[in-house]
């Protein structure tokens, strides 16, 4: 049975098409989700991807987070559903507490669009287990509220439980703590992602492949873990 | 017609790039002995009726919640009669 993987589309979502694309591309099947769905419809993960949710108003992913199906959303993934947040996705699961710390403006204030370099620290969460540890990669990166901040207790212990699943390369871009792109939950179901692995995995139209690795990583893990069968 | 405002702020650990830069305009102004700028939001909730404590309960849940986001802000809630 393939995979199947939802994709939330809050109203101000803008790179759904792009997740799911990403999602068939890497052998899974794709599922529509929306904002007001009372319940998940079975899926194997979900992904919520970057845009404005809500226009971003009053804060990124603030007023997504009391969506309907946000409330299944935190539920599943405290259960152990792989979810990925990409952009606004990742603000969406620090304002929902699915993960710690908040995104906030970029300290130079301008909103970037760039292709980035990232080092992948960490291959045992669900959305990164096809990366080596040390891999390089080169996704583009678009935000303007896109730096990473925690106390750093929360940092020291998200450093000492190797849940710092990317590091940016080179200049920072957004004045994120240790230069944190993402983060995984202890149990490493759950990753937010700043840069958009999502636009990176056609030569086409992305600079690279190497976003695809996310969505790979995820239908090895399902597999691995007997959710569904190769 | 009672208001209630709700302000909020990052907290003083928290960079605020917005206040910094208005801190920068100050200076260009002409405006000297400004130390420091901090940028944040106000809510101005127009109330029906009177402010009782469960409603100012309610009130303080959901800025804690919804208008505030504790991990990076702190917030004030006062009552204008």
């Amino acid at each position: 049975m393939t995979p199947r993987v939802g994709v939330i589309t809050f109203p101000g979502s803008l790179d759904d098409k792009d997740a799911a694309r990403a999602v068939r591309l890497a052998g899974g099947e794709s599922v529509s989700l929306w904002h007001a769905d009372a319940n998940l419809h079975s899926v194997d993960a979900v992904v919520l991807p970057g845009g404005f949710s809500y226009g971003d108003y009053l804060r990124c992913g603030a007023i997504a987070k009391f969506a309907p199906v946000m409330e299944k959303l935190v539920d599943a993934g405290n259960g152990g559903l792989p979810i990925l947040g990409i952009c606004n996705g990742f603000q969406v699961l620090t304002e929902s507490h699915l993960l710690p710390g908040a995104l906030t403006r970029n300290d130079h204030l301008h909103f970037i669009c760039r292709d980035q370099k990232l080092r992948i620290e960490n291959n045992s969460s669900a959305w990164t287990s096809d990366f080596e540890v040390g891999a390089e990669i080169l996704i583009p990166l678009k935000n303007g509220e896109g730096g990473y901040v925690a106390d750093e207790k929360t940092l020291d212990e998200l450093e000492g439980e190797g849940r710092v699943i990317a590091r940016y390369l080179g200049l920072n871009p957004n004045g994120s703590r240790r230069d944190i792109a993402g983060i995984t939950n202890a149990r490493g179901n759950v990753v937010g992602i700043m840069p958009h692995p999502e636009h990176a995995v056609e030569k086409l139209t992305g600079p690279t492949t190497d976003g695809l690795g996310f969505f790979t990583s995820l239908i090895t893990s399902l597999v691995n873990n007997g959710k569904v069968s190769a | 017609m009672p208001k209630i405002i709700v302000s909020v702020a990052l907290k003083p650990e928290i960079l605020d790039p917005q206040g910094r830069a208005v801190l920068g305009a100050l200076g260009r102004l002409g405006l000297s002995g400004v130390a420091d700028v901090r940028q944040g939001k106000q809510f101005v909730l127009s109330i029906d009726g009177d402010v009782d404590d469960a409603k100012l309960a309610q009130i303080n849940e959901i800025a804690a919640t919804l208008l505030s986001n504790p991990v990076i802000e702190d917030f004030t809630v006062e009552v204008r009669p």
